[in-house]
């Protein structure tokens, strides 16, 4: 449990602190150098230069502030969006129960990522957004955002309309409805803390696929759109240029396999905390 | 049974009718629009012709009258021209099909029969040194980038030792079996790779389920060999499960190679999708995704099917 936490802290710690530093020691991830490209590694430039001259270690850390955003938000709203749809359905009950699972079984059997090509490459100005916020250059990162929940809502549905399903019928749940407890009450405080386990482990196994997601996307030139950087969107250019510089095109999938190897270990830990039951089966 | 799997495929018809007005609609909403690029390509184009283009392909009527004209031909078998490929949609989908079903096939089966082996081994020892090693190659393949170890099978077969090509399905030229068995190595391994971790999962934990139940106890204290016990006793019902997983790769046998083929430069479904999507070619991508939606509900209404046939507890409403 301790060494996946503890590295993921300290991937937050580099990435989230890096603009501080780079802006101490007056360098900045962005500032090309065409005199300086795919640079060897030197005292100025720890991990060498990119295809443009970039400084490579910044623009992992730059990477890493996107792929741990991206992530974190992403799991968190899918989190909330399938909490929601979970509670609605089990705790309703009939024709909305039949609704909304028929919707999520009907989400969990698309071919997601043939279909998520098609939003990804949306163009945002034919939905009427406002253009400003269109050129913005967060705009690829709210996306990505966008499309994960879209799609990761739905274990986390299912999850908790099954544990919604066994509180409704238990006797303090009964209890606390003739008591005239509001709805919202009863869910919160009676029926909510039932799933908060299961809960905690989706999310938490949610970040990693997420991550891979927006990589695998950004690689295809979908997510984040450059001059920012992500960990895929460094490795779109790193094919063609594998024969002369082939160690751009591992640093930054390292990142990404640390990172979600990271996050699923601390997944997988979390579940046998919270469960020891269940999980000495599996 | 009859009823359950009528009303299942009703459900998937009305289904695939929503998802082409929805995939209708987004691939309207992507850039660019084909009038325009035909106009940005011969500078000679006045407004007139643009306007004169647009009543002739049916682009100023509104978006319901577009789908339903579009449906109504569909229907009858004719899904339009490929943009891309110059060729009706239908002639370019076929060979890359076949290519797709080779590859998939090919890697699903490697990774299933490796998948077996090494996850029965390893249920057989629970928190043994292999049992230990195999779970954590377990999480380091559903950790990995499917792109980026594409992208090391590359580097290290292809760039550094030169052994096998990484592009194609065939040299220029050539194309004798030996030639096209050659191209298949590197795709074929990186997709076995991708599906090793999370199939082995699976049977590992199946397995381990099926160890500890009491009929393998009583066949044990019957005297039964240990073969006997797990391929017998144990691997049956532990198989029951895998049928899921069948069922999702089947689906995933159009669409879910597109990383892999995209990074070899395979032409396969995976492939052909990103390109007609990425190429506006509405025909082929409207195409195209329908197919592969269609194929992963047939697959997991197969799967359901299969479940009930195979485990008598298991009843469909």
């Amino acid at each position: 449990m301790k060494l996946p936490l503890v590295l993921l802290c300290l991937l937050a710690a580099a990435s989230f602190g890096a603009p501080l530093a780079a802006a101490v020691l007056g360098v900045d991830a962005r500032s090309v150098d065409l005199l300086d490209r795919v640079a060897d590694p030197s005292l100025q430039h720890p991990l060498g230069t990119d295809e443009l001259g970039r400084d490579v270690l910044l623009r992992l850390l730059e990477g890493g502030r996107v792929s741990l955003a991206v992530g974190g938000a992403a799991a968190l709203a899918s989190a909330v969006l399938g909490t929601i749809i979970g509670l609605a359905a089990g705790y309703v009950g009939g024709w909305t129960d039949r609704v909304l699972m028929r919707l999520t079984d009907g989400v969990i059997a698309l071919p997601l990522l043939a279909l998520l090509i098609v939003l990804a490459a949306l163009d945002l100005g034919k939905l009427g957004l406002p253009r400003e916020f269109i050129q913005s250059e967060e705009v690829s990162v709210f996306r990505i955002i966008a499309l994960a929940t879209l799609v990761g809502w739905t274990t986390t549905a299912r999850l908790v309309r099954g544990g919604t399903l066994i509180a409704r019928s238990q006797d303090y749940v009964r209890a606390a409805q003739s008591l005239g407890a509001s709805t919202v009450h009863v869910l919160r405080w009676h029926v909510l803390p039932n799933v908060v386990g299961p809960l905690l482990v989706a999310t938490a196994l949610s970040v990693g696929d997420i991550i891979l997601l927006e990589s695998v996307l950004s690689f295809l030139g979908l997510g984040i759109q450059p001059p920012m950087a992500s960990w895929g969107n460094m490795l779109t250019n790193a094919q063609e240029l594998i024969e002369s510089a082939p160690l751009l095109a591992i640093y930054p999938g390292v990142m990404i396999f640390v990172t979600v190897i990271c996050c699923n270990m601390f997944a997988d830990a979390l579940h046998k905390r919270l469960d020891p039951r269940q999980a000495a089966g599996a | 049974m009859i009823r359950f799997v009528s009303i299942r495929l009703v459900e998937i018809a009305v289904t695939l009718a929503l998802m082409s007005f929805v995939i209708y609609g987004l691939i309207g909403l992507m850039p660019g629009d084909p009038i325009d690029l035909m106009r940005s390509s011969d500078p000679r184009a006045s407004a007139a012709d643009v306007a004169r283009l647009k009543a002739a392909y049916g682009l100023n009527r509104p978006l319901g009258e577009r789908y339903l004209a579009w449906a109504g031909a569909a229907f009858a078998g004719d899904l339009g021209y490929s943009r891309l490929f110059s060729e009706p949609v239908l002639s370019a989908i076929r060979p890359r099909l076949v290519n797709s079903l080779l590859l998939m096939g090919a890697g699903f089966t490697l990774a299933l029969l490796l998948a077996l082996l090494l996850g029965i081994a390893a249920a057989r020892r629970p928190n043994s040194r292999l049992d230990r090693i195999v779970n954590l190659l377990c999480f380091a393949g559903v950790s990995m980038p499917s792109f980026w170890l594409a992208l090391l099978v590359i580097l290290l077969f292809s760039v550094e030792l030169r052994w096998l090509p990484a592009s194609g399905i065939a040299t220029a030229g050539r194309g004798d079996l030996a030639d096209r068995l050659k191209h298949l190595v590197l795709p074929v391994a990186t997709l076995t790779l991708i599906n090793l971790g999370p199939y082995t999962r699976f049977v590992r934990a199946a397995m381990r389920d099926a160890l500890t139940r009491d009929h393998i106890r009583t066949a044990r204290a019957k005297g039964a060999s240990e073969a006997r016990v797990v391929m017998h006793h144990a691997l049956r019902p532990a198989l029951i499960p895998l049928v899921t997983i069948l069922a999702l790769s089947c689906g995933n046998l159009v669409s879910g190679a597109l990383v892999t083929e995209t990074m070899y430069s395979y032409p396969g479904m995976g492939k052909l999708i990103f390109d007609a999507v990425m190429g506006n070619d509405y025909n082929l991508a409207l195409a195209t995704l329908l197919l592969a939606t269609a194929v992963t509900m047939g697959a997991n209404l197969a799967a359901d099917v299969a479940y009930c046939c195979l485990d008598p507890r298991v009843s469909l409403r």
